[in-house]
C-alpha cells in the first residue's frame, strides 16, 4: 500500500533545517501502523510531505501509494489516488459551508476517478448516515468548516471526512490530542469502523493511550527524522512505562 | 513639494470656470432652473477636483474632469444572460444615457410614481423640487464633491421615483451602451414615503464616461433596497454619487458590484437623521490589470439609536488598484450609535494594490463603533486543507474567494438578487482564473 524509502526532507526556505533524515516505512493493505516519537521528531512533517504541503523540499528518497509516485503529484491528485490526512490542527475556513466543502471534495475525487458526481440529495443521505455514527449533528454540518468547533468537534469532523471519502491509506496526525475520554472513544470507533482488508492506516501519536482504542499491528518509534525502532504493540507499552528517553538511549 | 492651498483653489476654480463657460444650462421650468443655477454657483466656488485634494489622494480624478471623455469599446456579454434577467421587475432602459421608452416596460407600478427628469423639469411644480440638488448641496460639507454639483447643474436625464406604498416588485434601471464615446450624466431622485417600501436595481455601464447622482430621501419608517451592478466594460469610467437622507426607523440598504472598468469612483453619503434608522452600505469589487476602483463613504449619525454597516470586499489582480475611504461621523446627539465598518482586499498577486483610509469621528459618549481593514493573499493553509481533500486548486481558490466575499453578499437581503450577483462573480472569477 504505502511504501516510503530513505525519505529526506528539509525546509524549502532554509535548507539547513533538515527534518526527515531517511525514513523507511512500509504499510501493507489491512494493516494499522503507529508512529510514536517525541515532539519535534518529524512526525507531522512526514504526514505533510506525504500529502504534498508546500514549504518542504524532498532531497532524497521516495514515497509511493500502490506503486504510484506520490511525490510527483499535486495534493488533490494524492487525495484522488486514495491518500487521506487527518490533520493535527484541522483548519477553520469561515465562509465555506461544511456540507459544501465535503460535497465538493467527494465529487472532485469521484470526477478524478471517472465516477459520476453525486446529486445533492444522494450526498445528503450518505453524509447524514455517517454523521450520525460520529454524533455530528445537522448544525455542525451547516456551519462553516471547523469554524468555532471545539477540539473534539474538529477531530470528529476529520473522521467524518475520512469516512465519506473512503481513502485507501489514512494518515492520522495526533488525532487524540485535545480529546476527552468520551470523544476519544467516538473517534476511535469511527476509525475502527473503517478498518478493512483493503485499507492501510498510519496513526501518529505522542501518547500510547489512543493505541488502547485503535490497536496497531506495528509500532514505529521516530526520532530526529528517522524510524529508530520498530516492533509490535508491546513497544507502545514500553514507551508508556519507560518514556522515550530509555528507547532513545538504547539506540 | 508643498502646494500652496490658495493657489490650488485658484487652479481648481479656473478649471470650473472653463467648464461653466463651455456649457449652457439646460432649458427647464423655474424650480429646476433655480436648482441648476445654484449648483453652477457651487461648482464655481468649489472648483473641480484634482489629485492634490485630500479626498482624491488615492484616485486621480483627471479622466473624470477632462473636457473630453476617452472612448471605451462596448463590452459584449455574448450569450450570457444579463444581470437580474430572472427577476420580475419594471424595466426602465437608458441607451447611451437617454431613456428609451420602446425598450422599457410601461413605467407603472402600484404604490410607485415614476417620471422622467426631462418631463418633470418642464413643469412648474413637482415633488422632486425639494430634493433635486438639495441633498447633493448638503453633501458638499464637510467634504466638497464638485462632480456631483456638475451633475446637478447639467444632467438632463434621469428618473424621479416616489414610493407611496409597498411596491410589489423592483424598479430596475438598465443602462445600455451603443456609442464608444458616450459621455453621460444621469440624475435620479428617489423618495420613499413614510411606511413605503421599494427596491431599486441598476445594471449596466451607461457610458464611456458616466457622472451619476442619485438622491435618496427615505421618510420615517420607509425602506429602500438598492442593488446595482456596474457593468463590465474594461475602459469605461464612472463617478457615481449616492446621497441618502434617512428618517426615523427607516431602512436603507445599498449594495454595489463592480467588475472591470478603468476608473470607478463611488461616493456614498448617508445621513441618519431620525431615531432608530438603519443604513447598510456594501460592495464587492473584482478587477484586474488597468483597473482602479474607489469606494468613498461618509456616514453621519445625527440621531440616537441608529445602526450603520459598511462592508466592502475587493478581489484584485495584476496591478488592479482598490481604494476604500470610509468615515463614520457620530454627532453629539447620536447616543447608542451602532457603527460597523470593514474593508478587505484579497490580493491575488503582488502587483495588486489596496489603499484604505478608515476614519471615525465621534462626539457622543455612549456609542459602539468598530472598524477594520485588511489586505492579504489567499490563506495557504486553507488552500492546502481543501486540496488535501481532493478539491482541485482552481476550485479550492474559488471557494475561498467566494468565502471571502460572503460577508458583503450577505448584505443583499433578497436571496434571488444575492444569488444572481454571486453567480456573476463566480463567472468572472472562473474567466479570470489562471
Ligand atoms: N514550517 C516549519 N518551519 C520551521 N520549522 C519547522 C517547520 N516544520 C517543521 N519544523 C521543525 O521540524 C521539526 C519537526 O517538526 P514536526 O514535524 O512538527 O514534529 P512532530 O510532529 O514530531 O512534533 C521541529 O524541530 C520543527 O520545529
Ligand atoms: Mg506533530
Amino acid at each position: 500500500m504505502l511504501e516510503i524509502k530513505n525519505l529526506h526532507a528539509e525546509l524549502e526556505e532554509d535548507s539547513d533545517v533538515k527534518i526527515l533524515r531517511g525514513v523507511d516505512l512500509k504499510v501493507g493493505a489491512g494493516e494499522v501502523h503507529a508512529i510514536m516519537g517525541p515532539n519535534g521528531s518529524g512526525k507531522s512533517t512526514l504526514s505533510y510531505v506525504l500529502s504534498g504541503r508546500d514549504g518542504y523540499e524532498v532531497t532524497e528518497g521516495s514515497a509511493t501509494l500502490e506503486g504510484h509516485d506520490l511525490l510527483d503529484m499535486e495534493p488533490e491528485e494524492r487525495a484522488a489516488a486514495g491518500l487521506f490526512l487527518a490533520f493535527q490542527y484541522p483548519v477553520e475556513i469561515p465562509g465555506v459551508g461544511n456540507m459544501t466543502f465535503m460535497r465538493t471534495a467527494l465529487n472532485a475525487q469521484r470526477k478524478a476517478r471517472g465516477q459520476e458526481e453525486l446529486s445533492a440529495g444522494d450526498f445528503l443521505k450518505i453524509v447524514r448516515a455517517k454523521a450520525k455514527d460520529l454524533q455530528i449533528d445537522a448544525d455542525m454540518l451547516k456551519r462553516p468548516v471547523n469554524t468555532g468547533f471545539s477540539g473534539g468537534e474538529k477531530k470528529r469532523n476529520e473522521i467524518l471526512q475520512m469516512a465519506l471519502l473512503e481513502p485507501k491509506m489514512c494518515v492520522l496526525d495526533e488525532t487524540d490530542s485535545g480529546l476527552d475520554v468520551d470523544a476519544m472513544k467516538l473517534v476511535s470507533d469511527g476509525v475502527n469502523a473503517l478498518r478493512d482488508a483493503g485499507r492501510g492506516f498510519l496513526v501518529i501519536t505522542h501518547y500510547q493511550r489512543l493505541l488502547n482504542h485503535i490497536k496497531p499491528d506495528v509500532v514505529h518509534i521516530m526520532s530526529e527524522g528517522r524510524i529508530i525502532r520498530t516492533g509490535g504493540p508491546e513497544l507502545a507499552l514500553e514507551v508508556e512505562e519507560q518514556g522515550y528517553g530509555h528507547i532513545l538511549e538504547a539506540v | 513639494m508643498v502646494f500652496p492651498r490658495a493657489k490650488l483653489l485658484q487652479q481648481k476654480r479656473e478649471a470650473a470656470a472653463a467648464l461653466i463657460d463651455a456649457r449652457a444650462l439646460p432649458e427647464g421650468g423655474a424650480w429646476i432652473t433655480a436648482a441648476r443655477m445654484e449648483a453652477r454657483d457651487r461648482i464655481a466656488a468649489l472648483g473641480l477636483p484634482t489629485k492634490r485634494d485630500e479626498y482624491w489622494k488615492f484616485t486621480d480624478p483627471g479622466s473624470l474632469t477632462a473636457a473630453e471623455a476617452a472612448p471605451a469599446p462596448v463590452f459584449e456579454i455574448g450569450d450570457e444572460s444579463a444581470v437580474f434577467d430572472g427577476i420580475d421587475r419594471v424595466r426602465l432602459v437608458f441607451v447611451d444615457g437617454v431613456f428609451d421608452a420602446d425598450a422599457s416596460d410601461a413605467p407603472e407600478l402600484a404604490g410607485v410614481e415614476i417620471s422622467l427628469l426631462e418631463d418633470a423639469a418642464g413643469v412648474d411644480l413637482h415633488w422632486a423640487r425639494d430634493l433635486y440638488g438639495a441633498l447633493e448641496a448638503e453633501g458638499q460639507h464637510p467634504v466638497a464633491r464638485p462632480l456631483a454639483a456638475v451633475n446637478t447643474a447639467y444632467a438632463t436625464q434621469g428618473l424621479l421615483i416616489r414610493a407611496t406604498g409597498k411596491a410589489q416588485k423592483p424598479v430596475s434601471l438598465i443602462y445600455r451602451r451603443s456609442a464608444e464615446d458616450a459621455d453621460v450624466m444621469l440624475h435620479h431622485v428617489i423618495r420613499v414615503d413614510s411606511g413605503a417600501e421599494l427596491t431599486v436595481l441598476e445594471n449596466g455601464p451607461a457610458a464611456a464616461r458616466l457622472n451619476q447622482v442619485m438622491e435618496v430621501d427615505v421618510a420615517d419608517g420607509g425602506t429602500l433596497h438598492h442593488v446595482r451592478a456596474q457593468g463590465r466594460d474594461h475602459e469605461r469610467r464612472a463617478a457615481a454619487h449616492l446621497f441618502a437622507r434617512l428618517g426615523a426607523e427607516s431602512v436603507f440598504k445599498t449594495f454595489t458590484l463592480t467588475a472591470n472598468g478603468a476608473m470607478v469612483r463611488n461616493d456614498c453619503v448617508v445621513w441618519l437623521n431620525g431615531k432608530g434608522g438603519v443604513a447598510h452600505i456594501a460592495g464587492v469589487t473584482v478587477g484586474e490589470g488597468a483597473f482602479h476602483h474607489d469606494d468613498t463613504v461618509f456616514i453621519t449619525h445625527a440621531a440616537p439609536g441608529c445602526e450603520s454597516r459598511q462592508v466592502f470586499k475587493k478581489v484584485l489582480r495584476e496591478g488592479a488598484v482598490g481604494v476604500f475611504q470610509g468615515k463614520i461621523l457620530v454627532r453629539q446627539p447620536a447616543q447608542l450609535t451602532d457603527g460597523y465598518q470593514i474593508s478587505q482586499a484579497l490580493l491575488m498577486d503582488e502587483q495588486a494594490q489596496f489603499l484604505a483610509k478608515p476614519e471615525l469621528e465621534i462626539y457622543a459618549d455612549d456609542v459602539k463603533c468598530s472598524h477594520g481593514s485588511t489586505s492579504g493573499e489567499i490563506d495557504p493553509t486553507s488552500l492546502f486543507y481543501l486540496r488535501s481533500r481532493g478539491v482541485p486548486e482552481d476550485e479550492a481558490k474559488m471557494l475561498l474567494v467566494l468565502a471571502f466575499l460572503a460577508e458583503a453578499l450577505e448584505e443583499i437581503e433578497d436571496p434571488a438578487l444575492a444569488e444572481d450577483l454571486r453567480s456573476r462573480i463566480e463567472g468572472w472569477l472562473k474567466r479570470h482564473q489562471r
